[in-house]
């Protein structure tokens, strides 16, 4: 049974018919890539996945429950963290305040001491600055941040929104690294990228979509070899 | 020496100046404030409000000049002075040729000859330019002053003039207090204070404080305290209690009623603060909680209204889960709204509450336009709260409990999910705080304590009219919110008491109350826009100071660089 199971969703934005039946799959350990061009829809998948925007048809499944019923900030308690698009910090809190809002549901004080220290050896940019005020963080930190304070939820599946965005390659570079070492201790990952170059380099399965639609799904190493890949995303000829 | 860009500088600055003296000329404060002395038949309040902006314009562009000698500030001080004087005298002359009070009623002879020493308005004005000139370069030279030095001689003149000012209400206090009050006396004139009066509390003040200032520097860092500090300190704690405890007794029934009025709107305050500090809710039609409070105590206790007649404290609760009912009612359909939206509809609930309270449908069960009389006050044992100085002590409870929730509140799961929603909805959502809880809870709690205010009020008037629940309430309370410090809590007790307490105790500034708060909000944003009590965090955020040495150098720098 996969860890997350879309299955064939159309989203609506008042009458724009934003999703056109998208089904993917995500498998417990994976990184899965998400991968397409301005306005294609992937924020809009996130959205309906973690219920912001509910489906009009179709189903979202995680570990073979039907997340329909549930309001979009049970999500949180049912294991599943977003780190979303523009990074979305609290920005007038300090760091450490956001990483404790990142454990807003949970109630056992000592384990998220424990999660803290983690996100801390993971990301020890954040424990230099952890009472400086977000907003003021450089846009890498932020994203840091953005991640971390997901990581503090203590979640099972990690959806991230283009981490990329914004950042300066090099500052791109070490977010994706900290994205594998989170994956290596065992996190699942689905990543939204427009940095399809990067994102394909580290996942390890891909969709490609396109106006609301998947146009095609493999191994992310296939899809870095694909003709039309290749054209549409990575500049290649 | 000066050069023409400082010049320039200097003469805008003189022309602001004049033209502020003007209005406050030409909207009567001056004329109206010259009725008040501060010290006897010398100076007046109208004296320092002509004459403290060329002290206060010749202080901050003197702190402007780079060049901080003595010559250069003096002149730059002195130049705007008289280019300030210049212009406030253009105006009796223009008054001679043109009539100006067709339009400014308050453009009197009384004005001018204020203005012009009584000497009409050539050389009346000659002296008005020598006068400002010099009292500009006077405010220069404060600048070169030691600052302990100044800041000792600026609280003597704020004290000398706070108890100038406050000198009929200080009479009436003080002869309260039987014998000792005759020590006290001959500090006060007929009007203000006598001269020798003025001179003694001038450099008892200026004395303590100066010698204070110098203790305080060698006091080590606060931030430890050994047991004998804990214990001053503890003592002090309880001297505050006690003396709040004293004070409608010290006071009297005037102040006391003051006290009480500071009291209902620190009430107030400390729930919008949850509402709009903590949550970031911005509600204007707070005074419809308020409302509903005091009128549910009037229709439950007023034999008038007939429905059924209890006791205050029977009421009470009824009055409370009224308000917080409405709180939920209107948090509801604003659910989606935000910001100006927001403050729109919240604004509308407000009017629409008022004019129910108003209207002739509702006359039996309201009292429409005459509002409802004889409502019961509350009884301790078989006292009855009546008097203010008794009311205080309802009140001052009412403010601790209120002050004790908000203070917990803050810090609580509760509290926190606040914050991440005043930050933003949609990570909050995502962070699994249930936005329609926390909505509404913050719109519970802030109508919570808003209905306790108004069913004080109506037991402390034994009355409520609907001319009281106008939206000058929501609006006073709101700015006491922000001229404290939004989100801070003692920031609500500073606001109530600036904002509240001040045009009581100066009756002619109630006159120009809004005049002086739209003023007061303005200088606020511009010099401290966190308030005059912030927040912590508000300070942090407002006033960042990274040195930039103090980031690490091997963070490259974020481009905007869309990836595709
Ligand atoms: N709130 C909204 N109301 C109406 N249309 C919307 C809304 N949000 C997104 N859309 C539309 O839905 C489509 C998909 O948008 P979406 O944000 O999912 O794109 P995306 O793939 O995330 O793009 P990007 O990479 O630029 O973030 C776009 O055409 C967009 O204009
Ligand atoms: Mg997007």
């Amino acid at each position: 049974m996969p860890m997350l199971e879309v299955e064939n969703i159309h989203s609506y934005y008042g009458n724009i018919h934003a999703l056109k039946g998208v089904s993917l799959t995500v498998e417990k350990g994976e990184i899965v890539t998400l991968i397409g061009g301005n306005g294609a829809g992937k924020t809009t998948t996130l959205r309906s996945i973690s219920g912001i925007l509910k489906p009009l048809e179709g189903t979202v499944r995680f570990e073979g429950e039907d997340l329909a019923p549930f309001k979009p900030h049970k999500l949180v308690a049912k294991g599943i963290s977003m780190v979303p698009e523009g990074r979305g910090i609290f920005s007038r809190l300090t760091v450490a305040e956001n990483l404790d809002m990142g454990a807003y549901v949970r109630s056992d004080k000592a384990e998220i001491k424990v999660d803290l220290e983690r996100v801390f050896t993971l990301l020890p940019r954040l424990k230099e600055r952890r009472s400086q005020v977000a907003g003021t963080l450089s846009g890498g930190e932020q994203q840091m941040l953005a991640t971390g304070r997901a990581l503090m939820a203590r979640p099972r599946l990690l959806l991230m929104d283009e981490p990329s965005m914004g950042l300066a390659p090099v500052l791109v570079e070490s977010i994706f690294e900290k994205i594998v070492e989170i994956n290596q201790e065992g996190m699942t990952i689905l990543l939204v990228e427009q940095n399809a170059l990067m994102a394909l380099s580290i996942a390890h399965r891909g969709y490609v979509m396109q106006t609301g639609e998947i146009v095609l799904h493999d191994k992310a190493s296939n899809l870095q070899t694909n003709k039309m890949v290749q054209k549409a995303y990575l500049g290649m000829e | 020496m000066t050069n023409k860009s400082t010049l320039k500088q200097l003469f805008s600055a003189g022309l602001i100046n004049g033209g502020i003296i003007i209005f406050l000329g030409l909207v009567g404060m001056i004329e109206t404030f010259s009725q008040r002395d501060i010290v006897s038949g010398l100076v007046s309040m109208g004296f320092i409000l002509l004459f403290l902006p060329f002290f206060v314009f010749g202080y901050s562009i003197a702190k402007k000049e780079p060049d901080q000698s003595l010559r250069t500030v003096l002149f730059a001080g002195g130049l705007t002075g008289l280019v300030a004087g210049f212009t406030t005298a253009l105006l009796p002359i223009l008054g001679q040729f043109v009539n100006i009070r067709d339009m400014f009623m308050n453009a009197s002879p009384t004005l001018y000859s204020i203005l012009n020493f009584n000497q009409g308005i050539y050389l009346g004005g000659l002296i008005l330019m020598i006068v400002s000139g010099i009292i500009g370069a006077l405010g220069a030279g404060f600048l070169l002053i030691p600052p302990r030095l100044r800041n000792a001689f600026l609280q003597a003149v704020v004290w000398t003039v706070l108890l100038g000012l406050m000198r009929d209400l200080l009479i009436v206090m003080i002869a309260r207090w039987g014998a000792i009050s005759y020590i006290f006396r001959w500090i006060f004139a007929s009007s203000g204070l006598t001269i020798t009066g003025a001179l003694v509390i001038f450099f008892l003040v200026g004395v303590v404080y100066y010698w204070r200032s110098g203790k305080k520097q060698d006091l080590p860092v606060k931030k430890i305290l050994s047991k004998k500090q804990k214990n001053i300190r503890f003592g002090k704690l309880v001297a505050a209690v006690i003396l709040m405890l004293l004070l409608p007794q010290i006071l009297g029934i005037y102040f006391s009623e003051i006290l009480d009025n500071v009291g209902i709107y620190i009430l107030m305050g400390l729930g919008l603060n949850i509402v709009i500090g903590f949550a970031g809710l911005l509600d204007l039609g707070y005074v419809a909680f308020f409302a509903i409070g005091a009128y549910v105590v009037g229709v439950l206790t007023s034999p008038e209204m007939g429905v059924i007649q209890i006791t205050f404290w029977q009421a009470l609760p009824f009055a409370l889960l009224a308000s917080v009912t409405a709180g939920v009612i209107l948090g509801l359909p604003v659910l989606k709204m935000r910001g100006d939206y927001l403050a729109i509809v919240t604004l509308g609930f407000g009017e629409i509450i008022r004019l129910l309270s108003l209207s002739d449908w509702l006359r039996p069960y309201l009292g429409g336009t005459q509002g409802i009389q004889r409502i019961a006050r509350p009884f301790i044992g078989s006292l009855e709260l009546k008097t203010q100085g008794q009311l205080y002590y309802l009140i001052v409870a009412a403010i601790l409990i209120a002050g004790f929730i908000a203070w917990r509140l803050k810090d609580s799961h509760m509290g926190r999910s606040w914050m991440a929603m005043r930050e933003d909805e949609d990570v909050a959502q995502a962070m699994g705080i249930n936005l329609v809880a926390t909505k509404l809870s913050a719109f519970a709690t802030g109508a919570f304590f808003a209905g306790l205010a108004g069913a004080i009020f109506a037991a402390k008037l034994s009355s409520a009219y609907p001319q009281s629940m106008n939206l000058m309430v929501s609006i006073n309370v709101l700015c006491l919110i922000i001229v404290g410090g939004m989100g801070s809590i003692p920031g609500v007790f500073v606001g109530a008491l600036v904002l509240m307490g001040s045009p009581e105790l100066l009756r002619e500034f109630s006159e120009f109350r809004y005049l002086v708060y739209g003023a007061l909000l303005v200088v606020m944003m511009l010099v401290r826009p966190e308030g005059l009590w912030p927040e912590a965090r508000r300070k942090l955020e407002l006033h960042e100071s990274m040195e930039p040495d103090a980031l690490p150098n091997d963070i490259p720098t974020v481009t905007e660089n869309p990836a595709g």
